[in-house]
């Protein structure tokens, strides 16, 4: 049984191709992958992601809850920011990657994967136990997310509060604004400006009209995750799940270790894994030679081999791009040179600094 | 709906034959594998002198999404492969009957079982 979001009929209204993704019938592309990942970079896009699932966490211990809950500290974030955290288990397994947006000291809203929103929630309520916090599902609530360099000259055709709009338009990157159930962050998973918009179910189609009307792009999951990829951001289940570590996954600058005291779950595994110092890393690729690097293929490093855990053609940079999880002692500074096998050939690749691309421009020249 | 050339010949794996008079068979995808690909960004084609045997992955196909074998139809010997796909793999989105072409095969199409545009047709409708 697959799910639809709201704007179902609104996708293949627009030509949507759609595709079963994560138990929900969601549009690949409307014609053009490329087109729509241009689109992103040089004007603005917009992509329903009301698959993904928003979740409320209030009460007098919130804050301590989320601060036990997530790898990344909440203490980081006043009122109207927002931050990027793991989940973890106890073993350090990544349970989901996930956005935090505080709107007061004990009040927040958090937005997780769809593939996972089940466990997540299951997860949280057996943790939330212990607090006098509560943990509620907003399946009533839909997310769009408006991105690109005209993302703000576009937000206020989007038919939202003016007031609403006024603020999130004031927010810097990683701050947010709220009005009632309606949540605007400046945030998003393409690497450029833009917002993500969650509003009442009944609300979200005719935001979507308004803003392709406006001449905004419509963008299928096709090209979200080329853009994700070139703004070297991880994708859960493919970057990394259960059986791996943050550390492994190119995602320690998430895991707030001070206070030192602070006593988050996978806290005391995460050490143990940084005294072993066994982690395998995650590095960017550039393929040198000509082809497409795809996940799941062997990357031969000074060190033994690793994998491909991302991988595709960049639209930006016109080649293709990876992201591979190598052993720890693997030569990978930047500039150096590996070996990746595809149909059994081996070709040349460079190791880069990711992001690949940011704000439009390719940072690996 | 894609299109379908009636002077053509089809396999079940969307690959499309354009018989010549001088025993050269060209060969490249069809529309509908096109579109179901995508916005192609790198294809592979074989070099002049292979010799390939019917049902052989001779050539790759890539779009954004993923990547595809494509069939030698028939036994033969590789005559040409297109020299502009290296370049410009979209050639095969704009025009896959045409200038998208992939390679030609000196052989003969007798006793190869292949379909014709209806039932080449039919076939991808049913498949949906």
């Amino acid at each position: 049984m697959t799910q639809k979001t709201c704007l179902y009929q609104a996708h293949i209204d627009a030509g949507g191709r759609m595709v079963d993704f994560a138990g929900w019938q969601m549009p690949v592309h409307y014609g053009s992958q490329i087109e729509e990942h241009h689109a992103v970079r040089r004007a603005a896009g917009l992509f329903d992601v009301s698959h993904m699932c928003a979740v409320d966490i209030k009460g007098p211990q919130a804050d301590d809850f989320l601060r036990t809950l997530l790898a990344n500290d909440v203490a980081k974030i006043k009122p109207g920011r927002v931050l990027y955290s793991c989940m973890l288990d106890a073993a350090a397994g990544v349970i989901d990657d996930l956005i935090v947006y505080r709107r007061d000291a004990n009040d927040f809203r958090i937005v997780v994967n769809a593939g996972t929103a089940e466990k997540d929630v299951a997860w949280m309520l057996q943790q939330v136990a212990a607090f006098r916090a509560t943990v509620s599902v907003r399946r009533d609530l839909g997310v769009l997310a408006l991105q690109g360099p005209q993302a703000k000259d576009k937000i206020g055709a989007a038919g939202l509060p003016a007031e609403l709009v006024e603020a999130a338009l004031a927010c810097k990157p990683f701050g947010c604004a709220f009005l009632g159930d309606h949540l605007l962050g400046r945030t998003g998973y393409t690497g450029e400006d833009g917002f993500e918009i969650v509003a009442p179910l009944d609300e979200i189609p005719n935001i979507w009209k308004e803003l392709l009307a406006a001449g905004v792009q419509p963008c299928g999951l096709g090209a979200r995750d080329t853009l994700r990829l070139e703004a070297g951001m991880a994708l859960y289940g493919q970057d990394m799940n259960e059986s791996v570590s943050p550390l492994a996954a190119g995602l320690g600058w998430t895991i707030a270790w001070e206070p030192v005291d602070r006593d988050f779950i996978g806290r005391e595994s995460l050490e143990a894994q940084t005294a072993a110092n066994d982690q395998p890393k995650m590095i960017g690729l550039v393929l040198e030679d000509r082809g497409v690097l795809r996940a799941h293929q062997k990357v031969i490093t000074s060190a033994g081999e690793g994998e491909i855990t991302s991988g595709g053609f960049s639209p930006t940079l016109e080649r293709s791009i990876a992201l591979a999880r190598v052993p720890r002692g693997a030569q990978t500074e930047a500039g150096s040179r590996v070996e990746v096998e595809i149909r059994s050939k081996r070709l040349a690749a460079r190791v880069v600094k990711y992001p690949f691309v940011r704000n439009g421009q390719s940072k690996i020249d | 709906m894609s299109q379908v050339p009636a002077e053509l010949k089809y396999t079940k794996s969307h690959e499309w034959l354009r018989v010549d008079d001088d025993g050269i068979i060209t060969v490249g995808i069809t529309d509908h594998a096109q579109d179901a690909l995508g916005d192609l960004v790198y294809v592979e084609v074989p070099e002049a002198g292979t010799e390939v045997t019917s049902g052989d992955a001779c050539a790759v196909v890539e779009s954004v999404k993923a990547a595809s074998d494509v069939y030698a139809p028939i036994d033969g010997e590789v005559v040409e492969g297109n020299p502009v796909l290296a370049d410009a793999p979209e050639t095969i989105n704009d025009d896959a009957y045409g200038a998208g072409w992939m390679f030609k095969i000196r052989g003969t199409v007798d006793g190869v079982e292949l379909l014709d545009a209806d039932a080449y047709a039919a076939f991808v409708a049913e498949e949906g």
